[in-house]
């Protein structure tokens, strides 16, 4: 029996702020897991990571974190942890990216780092 | 309080430097992460799940307002408002940028402060009783001994790369606050038959994964050979501890797997061998050591104070808040102030910039300038007047800082767990935060009595709840959070490692599980004086047992 393959993104930390980082489609980095390159098979996913990998003057410990798809083909975390990384702590939700408006798309230069 | 010499200020300014130098050099490129990351951690620099963290050292918990007052403008100036207090008196920012922490430690620095060795394979931040020099029932302030071994552990080069962390702590109290059972070394300040003071050395204890109570490995140590013993001990460990298995790592597996009778004789043999006039600090230094630790000027006051007593009768409140958060002090007319750092509902050891400025005040104002931190995440005062206790506890109250807890069920030890920490499992603070609400009541909180929750969200066992009357561990299990509870862990000098009750819980149904487990022991107990742990002690396992399991099953 093949094991099916769960979609992947690369996740990691900002080198300056220390935040989560998602690798985008153009190998670059968003702090928005909408944004993050979704791998569909393990080729893509080595390939990611490779990408990702090198990049060590703007992130810290890139790595595979299993994703699920919602209708939209939009990635959401399937790990409790991976889940409070797109939040913050879940007693303070004034800090970390929950206490962001979601709606608010600031633009990557302005975020600081990336 | 020790105050630094040219030689101490000189180094620690030059660490900073130095780090300021590596943080560049990462920031530009020429260090990798692999290259650096010893480096930051070597200075309490760590990466957690949504940033960096760093983690300042309170050597023995003692701290002046003046540098109160620095970690507060610190909390503002560069991090969110806020500094926690762990477990083992050290106070962790939680959201530093890389670039700003060798600002911060500068700043540390300024007033005499440092994160050097709060993480790595070394010796860590040594820690002691947090009611030291005040105590009603020390034999001697553990303080002086505890800034002798910082400054012989601080970058002493034969130590620096062990095969695991290593922690000291020590009491100068039979009462054990310190939980020196629980640490590599424990020095227990006590007298032999001359009256003599000198320390009953403990070896081997440790908590995380694999728990052990430690074991004397030797009954009475002249203080005059405090370093040699402890070099004897550290050399042994150095040589024989495990490399080859981090989790087989620490001397309490050596400890285990040796035995402590040779363990004994290994390092007496060792003893004997080294050099101990070469070690040892000289009669002189240690009466300079000691003399920053002389108590301070307390007035002629009489035990009674009757300020207080028409206090206590005008205001239950503060009757029963000083009931709860007051011990006795060893002078007439003073008392110690436990300032609860765990006001219900809030994250256990979090303090405001505002809190903090608040402490410093007070302690300047009516505390003889003292505070300190306690392992238990709160804030002692350690000398405060009996008859300043009305204007103290108000000013406290007005800060949200006058929660009437101490040693009550919701005063939790929880460590940051999940909601920080990149080791973390489950979440530590939301399950503290949910015992707390179901006990917000005082009344029904005092009537339980003394109920020690310790909380840890990993294995590593941060929030020591092996030791906890009642134990809750946060695993996962099956992708989801998992909460293992312990049962009549001690952590003073009757030190005991809880026993496991039986499978976990989830995450919602802790809260109900440690209700069911209230009730049984109220229950239980043989009179309203008899502790949970008492009463553990004497039914055993069953009963609670039964209460945690068998009355969910008829609920469901």
């Amino acid at each position: 029996m093949s094991k099916l393959f769960k979609p992947k993104i690369v996740s990691a930390n900002d080198l300056f702020a220390g935040d989560v980082v998602y690798m985008n489609p153009g190998f670059g980095w968003t702090r928005k897991l909408a944004e993050a390159a979704i791998a569909h098979n393990e080729e893509a996913a080595a390939d990611l990571l490779a990408k990702a990998m090198p990049q060590q003057e703007k992130v810290v410990g890139p790595y595979l974190a299993d994703v699920a798809l919602d209708d939209d083909g939009r990635p959401f975390p399937t790990h409790f942890r991976e889940k409070f990384r797109t939040r913050g702590p879940s007693n303070r939700t004034d800090l970390g990216k929950q206490s962001v408006n979601p709606e608010r798309r600031e633009p990557l230069a302005a975020s600081g780092g990336i | 309080m020790y105050r630094y010499d040219e030689f101490d200020a000189a180094y620690v300014k030059d660490r900073v430097n130095t780090f300021r130098g590596q943080v560049n050099r990462r920031i530009d490129g020429s260090l990798t992460e692999d290259e650096f990351k010893p480096l930051r951690l070597m200075n309490g620099l760590y990466l957690q799940l949504h940033a960096y963290m760093l983690r300042v050292a309170i050597p023995y918990g003692t701290l002046s307002s003046r540098q109160m007052r620095a970690l507060a403008m610190i909390a503002s100036k560069w991090d969110k408002g806020y500094g926690h207090l762990t477990t083992r008196q050290n106070i962790q920012y939680n959201w530093p940028a890389l670039k700003d922490v060798p600002d911060i430690l500068d700043a540390l620095a300024d007033v005499e402060m440092h994160a050097i060795q709060t993480s790595g394979n070394c010796i860590r931040n040594v820690t002691a009783d947090h009611f030291a020099g005040a105590a009603a029932d020390e034999i001697e302030d553990p303080r002086p001994t505890a800034e002798i071994i910082r400054q012989w552990s601080t970058e002493h080069p034969e130590f620096l790369y062990l095969p695991r962390k290593f922690k000291i702590a020590v009491t100068g109290s039979p009462n054990d606050r310190a939980v020196t059972k629980a640490h590599d070394i424990g020095l227990r300040m006590v007298r032999n038959d001359t009256g003599e003071a000198g320390y009953e050395v403990i070896v081997g204890g440790g908590l995380g994964r694999s728990p052990f109570v430690g074991k004397v490995v030797r009954d009475f140590l002249p203080k005059s050979d405090l370093l040699p013993y402890l070099e004897a001990i550290l050399r042994v460990y150095n040589l024989h501890g495990r490399r080859d298995n981090k989790y087989k790592a620490r001397i309490k597996i050596l400890v285990h797997e040796t035995g402590i009778e040779d363990l004994r004789a290994m390092v007496e043999r060792e003893f004997e061998q080294l050099d101990g006039p070469s070690v040892a600090l000289a009669e002189e230094e240690v009466a300079r050591i000691e003399a920053y630790f002389a108590p301070p000027v307390f007035a002629k006051l009489p035990q009674h104070s009757s300020a207080l007593e028409q206090a206590k009768k005008a205001d239950a409140e503060f009757a029963a808040w000083v009931e709860t958060n007051t011990d006795a002090h060893k002078q007439s007319g003073y008392t110690i102030v436990t300032v609860s750092a765990k006001a219900i509902g809030e994250a256990p050891g979090d303090l405001t910039t505002a809190q903090m400025d608040v402490l410093a005040d007070i302690a300047e104002q009516y505390g003889h300038d003292e505070l300190r931190i306690s392992h238990e995440q709160n804030v002692i005062l350690p000398h405060v007047r009996l008859d300043d206790l009305r204007i103290v506890h108000a000013a406290l109250a007005d800060a949200g800082l006058a929660t009437a807890n101490a040693n009550l069920i919701s005063d939790i030890i929880a460590c940051p767990g999940l909601d920080y920490c990149a080791l973390a499992t489950a979440r530590s603070i939301p399950v503290a935060q949910d015992i707390q609400q179901r006990f917000a009541d005082p009344v029904r909180a005092k009537a339980i009595g003394e109920f020690k929750i310790k909380i840890s969200g990993c294995i590593n066992a941060c929030g020591h709840h092996h030791v906890g009357h009642v134990g809750i561990l946060g695993l996962e299990k099956a992708g989801i959070e998992n909460y293992q509870i312990t049962l009549g862990g001690d952590h003073t000098e009757t030190t005991a490692i809880g026993d496991r009750a039986g499978p976990g819980f989830a995450f919602e149904q802790v809260g109900p599980a440690i209700e069911r487990l209230v009730d049984a022991y109220i229950s239980l107990r043989a009179n309203d004086n008899e502790r949970f742990l008492d009463t553990y002690r004497r039914l055993g396992l069953e009963p609670f047992k039964t209460a945690l399991y068998d009355n969910e099953r008829t609920a469901a």
